[in-house]
């Protein structure tokens, strides 16, 4: 039941991307195409739970008992850096297909915020253990998915509308995700959270 | 480069936000008051300027290969010492803007400036540039802060002027996003 409503709770009622704010870089800058729009929330997904895993465990092992937890952004997003490159080499040598799927995003992730927010974010509930952590971070990549991939859809059909000219492109699709933020809205009170 | 035109550019014309479209998670997360909206643009102007001044001082003695981690590093330091000034001085605005302030780390505005300008520029022209974007940058929270505060709670930087509540949608998420559409959108037409 735990799990269920941390599940819940991050993939619609504190979406990442609307409600909470995080990763609206790629969610605005790669969600012209269903496609690209995929391929990005794969590669969120693969590297949020491998950076959550680890930034937990750099926490709870390292930062907390040696009473340097000032050090957290600095440790975090040197992390993160150094995941991103290691997960890029990896899997071009492991599964060539995937690294054709996710490499082009792949670089994009470092500055991606929704990464490092959901580790600080896990590290700030006390009461998480490595598996909640892990489910936490799952379930967050797969609300930006689910994000990204409406936004995506939307967008798609955006471009045969006939839009005012001092709203075409970037305001429109603003304007847009507000809309679809106030859908989410909706799930409000599902779960607390 | 005319140094006049290289600081006012931020504003208007290179708006980090209205126009570049740079550093939009802390724009829409941290913007649901004016005041708020100030102080997250002004840490992020004091890590850009500091951050461009140091880049630009050592960008000699950093290899090519490994200078975007080195970014992150003198990045993340300026960010540590603004988190732990801010926790200090300003607890309020530090539990207000919450997760936000070690975000200021993946804010593409300070790693793009560092990396497109202050890596090549002369020292001046970093300085005056890391104040000119990081200003515009707080220029624009603040508008969003003060639009979102006065349609949402009634208010401008704390102070009520209308009895009752506001619309609250502008306070919430989906406000953030149909503001800052409606801004860029009178900005374009402005320009």
């Amino acid at each position: 039941m735990e799990y269920f409503v941390i599940i819940i709770g991050a993939i619609f009622v504190s979406n990442i991307v609307l409600h909470q704010y995080l990763g609206i870089c790629p969610f605005l800058g790669v969600s012209g195409k269903v496609n690209t729009a995929i391929g990005m929330s794969g590669a969120v997904l693969f590297v949020m739970t491998i950076a959550t895993i680890v930034t937990w465990i750099i926490q709870k092992y390292v930062l907390v008992p040696y009473g340097i937890t000032f050090l957290q952004t600095i440790s975090f997003i040197l992390v993160i850096a150094s995941l991103v490159q290691l997960v890029e080499i990896i899997l071009k040598k492991v599964s060539p297909p995937l690294y054709q799927a996710l490499g082009i995003f792949l670089p994009l992730i470092t500055t991606n915020c929704a990464i490092m927010g959901v580790a600080l974010l896990t590290v700030a509930k006390p009461d998480f253990n490595l598996l909640k952590a892990v489910v936490f971070a799952i379930s967050n990549a797969i609300g930006f998915a689910l994000a990204m991939t409406l936004f995506a859809g939307l967008r798609e059909h955006l471009d045969l509308m006939d839009v005012p000219k001092g709203m075409r492109g970037v305001p429109i699709a603003l304007v847009v995700a507000g809309i679809l933020a106030m859908a989410f809205m909706g799930f409000n009170g599902l779960v607390k959270v | 480069m005319n140094q006049v035109a290289n600081f006012t550019k931020g504003f208007i014309k290179e708006n980090p936000v209205f126009v570049l479209l740079l550093g939009l998670c802390p724009t829409l997360a941290v913007t649901s008051s004016a005041f708020n909206g100030f102080g997250m643009g002004m840490a992020t102007t004091f890590v850009l300027v500091c951050s461009n001044i140091v880049v630009n001082l050592i960008r000699s003695l950093i290899p090519n290969k490994v200078r975007i981690p080195s970014f992150i590093v003198i990045i993340a330091s300026f960010v540590t010492i603004v988190e732990m000034v801010m926790e200090g001085f300003l607890p309020d605005l530090f539990s207000a803007l919450g997760i936000f302030i070690p975000l200021i780390v993946v804010n593409c505005l300070v790693l793009g400036r560092a990396e497109g300008f202050a890596s090549k520029q002369s020292f001046v022209s970093s300085v005056v540039d890391g104040l000119g974007m990081g200003l515009g940058f707080t220029f624009a929270l603040t508008l969003l802060g003060a639009v979102r505060e006065i349609l949402g709670a009634g208010s401008i930087f704390g102070y009520k002027f209308i009895a009752g509540d506001g619309i609250l949608v502008f306070i919430l998420a989906p406000g953030a996003f149909i503001v800052l559409g409606y801004l860029i959108a009178i900005l374009r037409r402005v320009k």
